[in-house]
């Protein structure tokens, strides 16, 4: 039987060990008319059926257009030795570290992204991670909630839509005021903030570079929540973060961000990363696991799990977050990520998807009735065209050519039908623009 | 060891894995929108990296390791197969939005199928009507059916203030009730260790949204009058919230929607054996009634007339969205291939065998810790060191560290909180006999030595990197990051 060790023989010397005639001895607390009769499930493969059969259901997938797909979620390339290193089973097949005398493999991991998020955005500490960037900006507003005492937010229409239905869903019951304010010209809109903070307000949040793709220097907005008493928080996208001025040094209370483009592949929606600082003196407010260093009693340097007291298992209603681990492998990949690519290695990544994202604009911007949706602002690998005709048009014309042409906006901002959000990662050839702005010039 | 950090030799560097086309070379930010100084991250060769987590590895124990019975956590034996199925490039490289684009839906098919399989088999397996795939972790699905309890009382006109939880519960179902919005009113177990039907009698009223139960729960035992703890909370309107955390000890055997319940999330990382990865990625998808189907978070995967499937997304009375697409993916296709492996047959035969190695144990150990409840355990049990500690001094803590040193993965310790000094073992069905003698002589030894000799218990542990490390200095002077 599949992944079961104990033979028949050895089955019926435990039972007799435990002082019982059978299996079904042992479920005789489930009354009989409560257990069911078999179940109707299709299955019991072999390894090679089990292969072949999901080979099969993989082959259904389109998984090898060219991608201008980004919205949040973003196709750069894997190393190889990431894969190597995740794959030692010691660390993939731990639990969370609750013995940490036995886990400093992780815990040290966990130390170290924790310190590589800081160091990232320009921040003070970090937690282990969250789920997935949208459940980030969620925990956020509630940790800036517990730090203010207040019930107000204010979310700018510039933070990926995908985070704002997932945090409208998350407050649903829990009194707290959402406000949204629209943008302006692709930026934040600073008078649209302006009126709506008061005195009730715990935090502005806002996403740079945003869901449109526009850089946001958002200093004026923390100064702006800041005079009111409340914190600013900074959505971010960590390759970005490699040569763009970190939220940290804008003010930023709280960064939280998704850090699935730090070597984690699409997957269809996950698993991902979100990531979560902020300054030393809200640290105790952070939601999640956090590791610290510590001595053991020969004056060992070591790590543990630490500032438990918010958590769940001890706080149990009143705990910080209904979190219970963190996303323990995905963290570990982002770490790995980070240092491969290294000091050196990151922003001349940033500095690739930039340029390249610069080339692929003016390219299809030579395509006559190709705008910029928002001209004048800075984009780092995204940005966002008019195209003369519906982009869901341009979007199918463009699948037939074997290409993802970007995300039609229209689908989030219904006054954008014709708007298409294009992104490019470093794993995107000249040849593959040249060819989109081809394409896309014969379809118009 | 020393942090990554500290090993950086400046102007060092891994592999470059881009090249620089012309078409980058003239490109440029104006400085105010840079930063001052790149980002500190470590300057190392390829194979610093590999070194340097090689070494990280190899301070950590995993199912791979060795024994790992960690109860309520469910570590059994995570398949190599499921493994190389989860990075299969047509899943791994498939962007999210692709079927939010028209005529995307049908470039995802194979992707679709997984999600309304695993529907299909998950529903099948718990009784339940449909489950959703997108609950993140086990605790995210606690939240997303605490959630779907408010929804449902919403639209119903009810006003419902209160979440009823046993005693013996984990402390993510407070934590997660208390975010869906609701006041959360704790139940105590009785004297046979399960929740106490008269106490629960006096406590539902009106004002009861349901009730939030592990079962078998946090004792390993499976509460005989769950039928009627189900018409009570059923009689005013409430619901009865299965928490899949220990679904191992009833697959194939007993469905939680024919026992009552109307809302379950499973935990796909303990019973379909995807990996715990150190603490993540977990799943946690939730089954519902057909009462509640409407409720479930959108989007929702369809099967057409012409048999493909599509997306879901006109449900003017679901919960929204929990997670940004469809689910932690990767994590519920290992979880399909593990399913389609065993079959209702070998699924039958996991609770069989994890409920077997767990009596063993239990009959191994019962005469040398204390046994809070001498009763059939299901797929765990939990003993006590009360003895000992009242003996030598020597507490659950040290029991587990004195494993540590024996070669494994101690159990859980100090949960569930109703039992002093409890240790709450879990076998795990893919575990061989070999194995559970092994541990259950180290525990033996170490309760004969916690009488004898109980000084050299509690000096453990002595094999590891460090020994026992001062956590209140943590906790006091927190140094959580090492920044330039």
């Amino acid at each position: 039987m599949p992944f079961i060790a104990n033979t028949e023989a050895q089955q019926r010397e435990m039972l007799s060990a435990i002082g019982v005639e059978s299996v079904e001895d042992l479920f005789a607390d489930i009354p009989p008319e409560l257990r069911c009769t078999g179940l109707d499930l299709p299955g019991g493969l072999t390894e090679q059926e089990v292969r072949l059969k999901i080979a099969a259901m993989a082959e259904k997938n389109s998984s090898g257009l060219t991608n201008f797909l980004g919205g949040g979620f973003y196709d750069h390339f894997i190393p190889a030795a990431l894969d190597a290193i995740v794959s030692r089973s010691e660390f993939y097949t731990a639990y969370t570290p609750y013995q940490p005398e036995i886990s400093q493999g992780t815990l040290q991991a966990i130390y170290e992204y924790q310190s590589a998020i800081c160091r990232l955005t320009d921040m003070e500490a970090a937690n282990a991670s969250l789920y997935d960037g949208g459940t980030a900006v969620y925990e956020a507003i509630m940790m800036a909630l517990r730090i203010t005492g207040r019930r107000r937010v204010i979310v700018d229409e510039t933070v990926s839509p995908i985070y704002r239905k997932m945090v409208r869903s998350y407050t649903r019951n829990l009194g707290i005021a959402l406000v949204e304010t629209p943008s302006a010209n692709g930026l934040a809109d600073r008078e649209a903030i302006a009126a709506q903070i008061d005195d009730d307000t715990a935090a502005v949040i806002v996403q740079t570079p945003n869901f449109f793709g526009c850089i946001d220097d958002v200093t004026d907005l923390g100064e702006m929540i800041h005079a009111r008493g409340g914190v600013l928080i900074v959505s971010s996208y960590p390759i970005a973060l490699g040569l763009l001025k970190p939220p940290g040094q804008m003010g930023a209370d709280i960064v939280v961000g998704e850090g699935q483009s730090l070597g984690m592949c699409v997957s269809f929606g996950g698993p991902y990363l979100g990531f979560m600082a902020t300054r030393k003196k809200y640290m105790r407010k952070m939601p999640g696991r956090i590791a610290g260093r510590t001595v053991d009693a020969q004056g060992r340097e070591g790590f543990v799990l630490t500032l438990q007291a918010r958590e769940q298992h001890i706080r149990r209603e009143k705990a910080t977050s209904n979190i219970c681990t963190n996303q323990g492998l995905c963290a570990l990949r982002a770490l790995v990520y980070l240092s491969l690519l290294g000091k050196q290695g990151l922003p001349e990544l940033a500095r690739t998807c930039a340029a390249k994202a610069d080339y692929l604009r003016e390219r299809l911007l030579g395509v006559p009735g190709v705008t910029l949706r928002f001209p004048r602002r800075w984009y780092f690998n995204e940005f966002v065209l008019n195209l003369p005709v519906a982009a869901d048009r341009v979007i199918r014309g463009l699948f037939n050519r074997g290409m993802a042409a970007g995300f039609p906006l229209g689908r989030y901002f219904p006054e954008m039908n014709n708007c298409l959000l294009v992104a490019v990662t470093e794993k995107r050839t000249k040849e593959e623009m040249d060819f989109l702005a081809h394409a896309l010039e014969v379809i118009l | 060891m020393k942090l990554i950090f500290e090993k950086s030799v400046p102007g060092r560097r891994a592999l470059r894995t881009i090249g620089e086309g012309r078409e980058q070379q003239r490109f440029a930010f104006p400085p105010e929108l840079l930063r001052d100084a790149p980002a500190e991250m470590p300057e190392l060769s390829e194979l610093d990296v590999v070194r340097h987590f090689t070494a990280l590895s190899r301070k950590n124990f995993g199912v791979d390791t060795g024994f790992y019975p960690l109860g309520s956590c469910t570590m059994k034996y995570n398949p190599k197969v499921t493994e190389r199925i989860g990075n299969y490039a047509g899943f791994a490289y498939l962007h999210p939005l692709l079927p939010q684009l028209p005529g995307g839906e049908m470039m995802v098919q194979g992707a679709l199928g997984v999600l309304k399989e695993m529907d299909r088999v998950l529903s099948e397996i718990c009784g339940m009507a449909a489950f959703t795939m997108q609950p993140l972790a086990g605790s995210h699905g606690e939240l997303t059916g605490a959630m779907i309890i408010a929804a449902y009382h919403r639209h119903k006109g009810n006003k419902k203030t209160t979440i009823l939880i046993p005693d013996s519960a984990h402390g993510t179902n407070p934590a997660s009730a208390a975010i869906a919005g609701f006041d959360v009113q704790t139940v105590p177990s009785n004297e046979d260790g399960v929740m106490d039907v008269e106490r629960l009698r006096e406590v539902v009223d009106e004002s009861v949204a349901g009730l939030m139960l592990t079962c078998p729960n946090t004792l390993g035992l499976f509460n005989r009058h769950i039928r009627e703890v189900a018409e009570l909370i059923h009689s005013v309107d409430g619901l009865m919230y299965y928490d899949g955390a220990n679904l191992n000890a009833l697959l194939g055997r007993c469905r939680p929607g024919e026992i009552g319940f109307d809302i379950v999330h499973l935990n796909l990382h303990k019973t379909f054996a995807t990996p715990h990865g150190g603490g993540g990625p977990g799943a946690g998808p939730v089954g519902v009634v057909e009462k509640l189907v409407e409720f479930l978070p959108t989007s929702v995967v369809r099967e057409c007339s012409d048999g493909s499937y599509c997306l879901e997304y006109d449900r003017p009375k679901s919960i929204g969205y929990v997670a940004p697409f469809y689910g932690n993916f990767g994590i519920i296709l290992r979880a399909y291939a593990y399913i389609l492996m065993l079959g209702a047959e070998g699924l039958a035969r996991v609770s069989a065998n994890a409920v077997l190695n767990a009596n063993y144990v239990l009959a191994k150990l019962k005469e040398h810790y204390d046994l809070p409840y001498d009763r059939t355990c299901m797929h765990e049990c939990v003993l006590s060191a009360s003895r000992q500690a009242a003996g030598g001094g020597v507490r659950a803590l040290n029991v587990a560290k004195a494993l540590i040193d024996r070669g494994f993965h101690p159990m859980t310790v100090y949960f569930p909180l109703i039992v002093p000094e409890a240790m709450m073992i879990e076998p795990t069905e893919t575990e061989s006999k070999e194995t559970l003698d092994a541990f259950v002589d180290a525990m033996i030894d170490i309760a004969r030595q916690a009488a004898d000799d109980p000084e050299s218990v509690l000096a453990c542990p002595t094999t590891t990197p460090v020994g026992q490390l001062d956590e209140t200095r943590a906790a006091r002077k927190p140094d959580v990051v090492c920044l330039p």
